[in-house]
């Protein structure tokens, strides 16, 4: 294939912060016209932002960027379709109730109105480009890869000459997705210039020219495709180990508490979220999850505390008090809860599941501890002490303990979050992202009350982001990926380039649907 | 028989007017309550018009057009100030809606009363221009009593109404403004400067929604001031929800909430208690229609899908 050394975005020594998290730092890129660039990254390595401030939603706090060799100012997704760069967003922005056409030409200028015209003229864009879709179906009718093929016509049809698509493998089926790349080869022969955000090493392989790797925000490097191989983009994802200072001791006594075997689960959308999933977790030890977030964490931690419908399989729980086995399956979430499973949640709104933000630190104690009264009066004695214990034990910096938890930081918050769970003295405690959003001492203070738990013979399971954090903190590590378990790992001897691997590798011949 | 039919046109056009404004502000995602106290508005600043323009003209010096004209711009302004006062708090402030909205009814209310006492509470003569009908239509049987004796605003509630429901269906302007109402973010991608929808849709329906006031007194209750056009307004948002959001429905539906509401006055033998009773059929109608709608669950009759929420485009 013809390459014309021609580059049609160029972004220079970008920087971006949200308050003191450092989203993106000096990041360069370009994509040449008639080119697929692949940018590649772990969670949180601040791919998406990048993508958003090209295409308008956030605006760089440094750097420049260059369309056409050209510096421009990109304010809004407005300026960023005159500039003819269309986004293709993982959340799909499409009206529900309209037709394909109705929503291809929404917003359009300058043209007369004409929706036969418009039809005509949209249905000769799809012919052009090989895609097949009904634009007279209404969107609530269509199917997820519909839908992203509306947007892409959406895209094209308004003109775009650079196309991002943010992760759209993520929700299509393998049929799907090679219907997608072969639509995204015919429009980069076109002179398209395109670059697809994705962390699965298989497909950057497959589809794109160029691969640009960023880390934690950081940009590592570009390479071509033809030069690279699962073992070096890893690399290159992953980075160098950085040493944590994180205390971990052997763990004790070890029993089986919880043994899970074969669960299967569905969503609501009828895709299966986890698949033959059988681990053991055991007293006494931390469990460490890890995986690309949306791989079927949330719905292994729901099932377990009894929140998720299973399709298939089963959880027993062996019980320390009365030495006797028991399959949470068949119980309800607060007998689930009764026998010490304790499902400390922290979603990425950290106030929407667990706490309520309007109530102090006392009051929402007291959620957990309602039913505990025998009049029908509230008894605010003991959950005021336990407000106060937790907080000078964790150190939360709150007023007093009445003060509403939303006016915290969010540090705070999760502290009272799990150490509210932690008061109840678990058996079992999962706890998920308990750090998102912390700075490093209140993550450290985190990590030192997982470990103290697991020292007291509690069956800790930790979901996380963070590779480092992970190989530091838990005694082994399971990882997930498309909601099947890929590997059980050694948290001591594992490295994270082999974490890494286990994470993006993708599903096996037996697919799904 | 034929009064009934007449009367249930003339009080249903009330209806149709209220619930248009409504259909046009829901479109644009704006859940407004306030229609009661907009309409109360409405008909207040229209009689109030008309009281200072026949004080200042003198009975002689009545021009017939301007008699219509004035208290209709005066309503309109009145109640497009109410919307402009509804978007300010929701759009502006981000203030809930629901809140706005029952506030604004009671304000409406409140402030139509003081309006109201300051002038007379009968307006037979500035009726006597609304409520002017054809000349021949008297000659044409019940056909013409039926179709063509009403006064103007009638046929304006008629128009609106279709025009309403071309202008959401048919063109461009529709299109961004269901969209707005469905998925603002989705708009706002695309450009649309969503603030300035909800702002115009908002106004303009309020506007139309004060003309149903204006109409109620000055037709229906042939220029006798009653204080219970908030109810009135109430029915309004039912007919809205009765339609499933469709105007050109509303034609219909508003005809037959206005049969349903004076049902009872024209069937003889019946109590004050049992009256009342039957004053509710429109709402028990609207309840059965909602359980339908829910049941059948059709996506294409639901309210728009971000009916009642402000839109903050950092918000995620």
């Amino acid at each position: 294939m013809e390459k014309e050394n021609n580059i049609a975005l160029e972004c220079k020594n970008i920087t971006k912060t949200f308050g003191n998290v450092v989203a993106n730092k000096n990041v360069n890129l370009s994509v040449k016209k008639g080119e697929i660039l692949s940018v590649l990254g772990e969670n949180g390595s601040g791919k998406t932002t990048l993508m958003n401030m090209i295409s308008g939603i956030y605006f760089p706090d440094e750097g420049s960027v260059f369309v056409d060799g050209k510096e421009v100012l990109i304010r809004s997704p407005k300026d960023a379709f005159d500039l003819k760069i269309g986004m293709i967003h993982q959340h799909f922005k499409l009206v529900d109730v309209f037709n394909g056409v109705e929503n291809i030409v929404l917003g359009m200028k300058n043209k007369k109105f004409n929706i036969k015209n418009a039809t005509k003229e949209i249905q000769e864009t799809c012919n052009k480009y090989g895609f097949e879709i009904d634009l007279s179906k209404k969107v609530y009718d269509l199917s997820v890869s519909e839908k992203q093929t509306i947007e892409i016509v959406k895209v094209i049809y308004k003109g775009a000459d650079i196309l991002i698509l943010d992760e759209p493998t993520a929700v299509l089926t393998p049929q799907e997705i090679s219907k997608l790349f072969n639509v995204l080869r015919k429009m980069r022969d076109d002179g398209k210039a395109i670059i697809i955000i994705t962390h699965k090493l298989n497909e950057v392989l497959e589809i794109s020219d160029r691969v640009s790797v960023l880390r934690k925000g950081e940009y590592v490097g570009t390479i071509n495709t033809s030069e690279a191989n699962e073992q070096i983009l890893t690399e290159m994802m992953v980075g160098e180990k950085i040493t944590l200072d994180i205390e971990r001791s052997e763990p004790k006594n070890s029993v089986d508490r919880l043994v899970v075997k074969g669960l299967d689960c569905y969503n609501s959308d009828g895709v299966k979220v986890l698949d033959d999933i059988s681990f053991t977790a055991k007293s006494g030890e931390i469990l460490g999850i890890a995986g690309i977030s949306g791989s079927g964490q949330r719905e292994l931690l729901e099932a377990i505390a009894g929140l998720q419908k299973l399709s298939g399989g089963e959880i027993i729980y062996h019980n320390p008090k009365t030495e006797k086995e028991d399959n949470l399956r068949n119980k309800t979430p607060i007998e689930i809860r009764n026998l010490g499973v304790r499902l400390s949640f922290v979603p990425e709104d950290r106030l929407g599941m667990g706490l309520v933000g309007n109530m102090g630190i006392t009051d929402n104690m007291m959620l957990r501890s309602y039913k505990k009264g025998k009049s029908a009066f509230l008894q605010r004695k003991e959950p005021k002490n336990l407000a106060n214990k937790i907080i000078k034990d964790l150190k939360v910096v709150t007023p007093d303990a009445n003060t509403p938890v939303r006016r915290l930081s969010g540090g705070n918050v999760q502290k009272v979050l799990v150490g509210r769970e932690i008061a109840a003295s678990p058996t079992v405690l999962m706890a998920a992202y308990p750090v998102r959003g912390l700075d490093i001492n209140s993550s450290y203070t985190i990590y030192n009350l997982l470990t103290e738990q697991k020292e007291k013979g509690v069956a800790v399971i930790f979901v996380g982001e963070d590779l480092d954090v992970l190989i530091e903190l838990c005694d082994r590590i399971l990882v997930l990926s498309g909601g099947r378990v890929t590997g059980i790992v050694d948290g001591r001897s594992t490295k994270k380039e082999d974490l890494g691997l286990l994470m993006t590798k993708s599903k096996s011949g037996k697919e799904n649907e | 028989m034929l009064t009934f039919l007449v009367n249930a046109i003339r009080l249903g056009m009330t209806f149709l007017l209220g619930s248009t404004g409504e259909t046009i502000t829901e479109k644009s995602g704006h859940l407004n309550l306030g229609t009661p106290g907009v309409m109360c508005v409405g008909a207040s600043c229209g009689c109030f018009a008309e009281y200072i323009y026949f004080d200042a003209v003198g009975v002689i010096g009545i021009n017939p057009v301007l008699a219509i004209l004035i208290p209709v711009a005066a309503t309109f302004l009145g109640s497009a100030l109410m919307g402009i006062l509804f978007c300010f708090l929701t759009v502006t402030l981000r203030v809930n809606q629901n809140v706005t909205g029952l506030a604004l009814t009671t304000f409406g209310v409140g402030v139509s009363d003081y309006i109201i006492d300051k002038t007379d509470i009968i307006y037979s003569l500035g009726s006597d221009y609304f409520t002017a009908s054809l000349p021949f239509a008297q000659n044409l049987g019940w056909f013409g009593e039926l179709f063509l004796s009403h006064g103007i605003l009638i046929y304006v509630a008629l128009a609106i109404a279709l025009l309403t429901s071309f202008v959401l269906n048919k063109t461009k302007v529709g299109l961004h403004l269901r969209a707005v109402g469905e998925n603002p973010a989705t708009a706002d991608a695309a450009g649309i400067n969503v603030s300035l929808y909800r702002y115009s849709a908002t106004c303009i329906g309020c506007g139309i929604s004060g003309l149903g006031g204006l109409l109620f007194i000055m037709d229906y209750l042939n220029g006798n001031w009653e204080y219970c056009v908030d109810a009135i307004g109430w029915l309004a948002i039912a007919l809205v929800i009765f339609t499933v959001w469709k105007p050109n429905l509303a034609i219909i539906g508003s005809i037959i909430f206005g049969a349903l509401y004076i049902m009872s006055t024209y069937i003889e033998g019946f109590s004050t208690e049992t009256k009342e009773i039957f004053k509710m059929l429109p709402y028990i109608v609207t309840v059965i229609v909602l359980l339908f709608t829910s049941i059948r669950d059709k996506k294409k009759n639901q309210p728009p899908q971000s009916l009642g929420l402000n839109y903050f485009r950092e918000e995620r």
